[in-house]
């Protein structure tokens, strides 16, 4: 291709180094405003490879083409070479003392810019850069901050956020089921969120750190599942111990592959009981439910036992006190307020002589007369204790 | 100018021709490859060969030099690679069958041998993805189905991963690690019957938990009805004569006064009530 550039254009052998393709482009236009190249120029024409874009003989589109060539240099190009001179339509590079080609000028400027460009590095507070010298061997690392470099294909710089804690969620597309130490299933989502520790061994240490560090996540997390109950999982009293032991055990295994990440933490999202089960574990729930109203319903009837209780014996206590200051009086007193009580609201029949019980007619009196005969004693036990 | 290229074209088209050889026998060699030099067939040497302690940039990655034509040169990867194995059906050694998905990293630190025997990193993997299901296979169904969820899974994959180490070795691999990423219970029949067993095991915590609530509320029904019991036999017991003729006054008033139905009390003259109605003493 070089070989070919410097045939082809030999007025500029010693810049078409620098030029390579593009070079011979600029020379057709360039060579337009130097009064002695037209006919040096007009047998390249035919050699339609070279730019078969050009139409030949046609001043203005051809001057217009130059700005076209610097524009497709870069975004730096039509800024720099602008500069020589404004823009418009019928451009023309005005003439430069000597009648020399303003082509190395324009050269020197876009190496100039190349190499500020390639060799300046910003990185941002959070980043980090990687150096590596052309071919990939790894010269250093940049931190935050303006450094310099070699300009690009002796150095190049790859920039990568180190400190912004990213996270990955797991198992949150569907049901996500995860055999527990009981043998039970559980549903279950988590996030891992995890930084770059070690950029230089984040870019050459895995084939797919963060691919690797999933997968990791899910051997871990399935391992630290399989060492708890289904219960101390659902309940969210290991939650706790789970999140721990994945995070502990995710760094152990990545540091020993030396992924350079570090793992921030690791957070349970979702447990849940498999889709299938839910309603048994929701009979659950309803059952606690039940035995928590049994037992409310057992709590209100003792307090009513015990206040009946409380309040009848007070009754009586007091009853009781009157009584031993007057007990005879006392007495009396209770049985006849009672009986009178108890007869005035009675029919009453009172039969002199015995034996007429028999006779009396209607089979309802005699039904009554045996009901009373069974009360009648306690009734009269009192009396009879007298 | 055109003077140049008339009177110096050989020199110019040697330092051309210089350029070229130059460019075709240099070659880069990034930090993560390993370059293995391939003279006519035979691996003849390896640059930046992968070595434990070497820090990053002093490996000899970079510019490394070639003969053109005679050497050819293949990249190895340097880095450590993933091995994934495909769901596989486990049987444990009580018959029951476990999903299991496992993975292995690698990474090859003879990639002389490497060259020779495997060739390619995709040929490498399909060889000692059977290898690992076979490994993996025979070291899970010497154990229990239980014994594979609790940490003690630990020691099998200690040997699965020296067995498939051994076999990583003949490949100039090395096995880093083998892990369980995933054991699941198959789809169909087993995973059902776990549902089942889960649902089962539900329904009888929920009947344990409404039982002993009944029988919670039994206990305080008794305890209640005790208590009570007591506080009266403490109250009554002061005078349990009195409290007989009390409770019977009580009781008279409850039947015959407020309790339903008519009720006719046939008196005898000589009843104590009536005691006074005949005007005795």
């Amino acid at each position: 291709m070089i070989g070919l550039a410097m045939a082809g254009k030999s007025p500029w052998g010693n810049n078409s180094g620098d030029g390579t393709g593009n070079g011979t482009g600029n020379g057709d236009g360039t060579g337009d405003a130097t009064p002695p190249r037209p006919s040096a120029d007009k047998p390249d024409k035919p050699k339609g490879p070279r730019n078969p874009w050009l139409p030949p003989s046609d001043e203005p589109r051809r001057s217009a083409s130059i700005e076209d060539i610097f524009k497709n240099r870069g975004p730096e190009g039509p800024r720099r070479t602008g500069g020589g001179g404004g823009g418009g339509p019928n451009f023309r590079l005005p003439q430069r003392p000597g009648g020399k080609s303003w082509f190395p000028i324009g050269i020197a400027a876009i190496a100039l810019v190349w190499l500020a460009v390639s060799s300046i590095h910003f990185v941002q507070p959070r980043e980090q850069g990687v150096v590596t010298w052309l071919g990939g061997k790894y010269a250093r690392t940049l931190n935050s901050g303006t450094n310099f470099t070699f300009p690009w294909p002796i150095q190049s710089v790859a920039v990568e956020n180190v400190s912004t804690i990213r996270s990955e969620t797991i198992g949150n597309s569907g049901e996500n089921l995860i055999l527990t130490g009981d043998q039970n299933l559980v549903d279950l989502s988590y996030i891992v969120r995890w930084n770059i520790k070690n950029l230089v061994n984040y870019r050459f240490e895995l084939v797919e750190p963060q691919e690797t560090m999933t997968e990791v996540a899910e051997s871990a997390m399935r391992a630290a599942v399989a060492e708890t109950s289904l219960d101390t999982i659902l309940s969210g009293a290991g939650r706790e111990q789970v999140e721990t032991r994945v995070r502990r055990r995710m760094q152990d295994i990545l540091d020993a592959y030396g992924a350079g990440i570090a793992v921030q933490g690791v957070e349970i999202a979702r447990t849940e009981a498999p889709e299938q089960v839910i309603e048994a574990f929701n009979d659950v729930l309803a059952a606690r439910q039940d035995a928590e109203r049994n037992l409310n319903d057992a709590r209100r009837y003792e307090q009513q036992m015990l206040a009946q209780a409380q309040g009848s014996a007070a009754e009586f206590n007091e009853i009781y006190e009157q009584y031993r200051l007057a007990p005879e009086v006392t007495r009396r007193r209770l049985y006849y307020e009672t009986m009178e009580a108890v007869l005035s609201k009675t029919d009453k029949t009172i039969v002199e002589a015995d034996g007429v019980t028999p006779y009396l007619p209607l089979p309802e009196v005699r039904r009554r007369a045996q009901g009373q005969q069974a009360q009648t004693p306690p009734a009269a036990a009192p009396a009879g204790g007298q | 100018m055109e003077r140049i290229w008339q009177t110096h074209r050989l020199t110019i088209l040697a330092l051309a021709a210089l350029a070229f050889v130059l460019m075709s026998s240099m070659i880069v060699v990034p930090e993560t490859q390993q370059a293995v030099i391939i003279r006519t067939g035979e691996p003849d040497r390896v640059i930046n060969r992968f070595k434990p302690d070497e820090p990053f940039g002093k490996t000899g990655a970079g510019l490394a030099l070639r003969i053109p034509l005679a050497e050819r040169v293949q990249m190895v990867d340097r880095r450590i690679q993933d091995l994934d194995m495909e769901g596989e059906t486990v049987l444990s050694n009580d018959q029951q069958r476990l999903e299991v998905n496992a993975y292995a990293r690698f990474r090859i630190y003879d990639p002389i041998q490497f060259v020779k025997s495997a060739g390619t990193e995709d040929q490498l993997r399909s060889q000692l993805e059977p290898i690992l299901t076979s490994v993996l296979r025979q070291e899970l169904g010497r154990r229990t189905f239980a014994s594979l969820l609790t940490p003690e899974r630990g020691d099998a994959m200690l040997n699965i991963r020296e067995a498939l180490d051994r076999q990583a070795r003949q490949y100039g691999a090395q096995i880093l690690d083998v892990r369980i990423k995933r054991a699941d219970l198959p789809e169909g029949t087993p995973l059902q019957a776990a549902f089942t067993r889960m649902q089962s095991d539900r329904q009888e915590e929920a009947e344990t938990i409404r039982a002993g609530g009944r029988r919670d509320a039994q206990i305080i029904r008794a305890e209640a009805e005790a208590n009570a019991a007591k506080t009266y036999a403490d109250a009554f017991n002061k005078d349990p004569e009195f409290y007989d003729f009390y409770r019977a006054m009580q009781s008279y008033r409850t039947t015959f006064e407020s309790g339903t139905g008519d009720s006719s009390i046939i008196m005898s003259p000589d009843n104590d009530y009536l005691r006074q109605f005949r005007g005795r003493r």
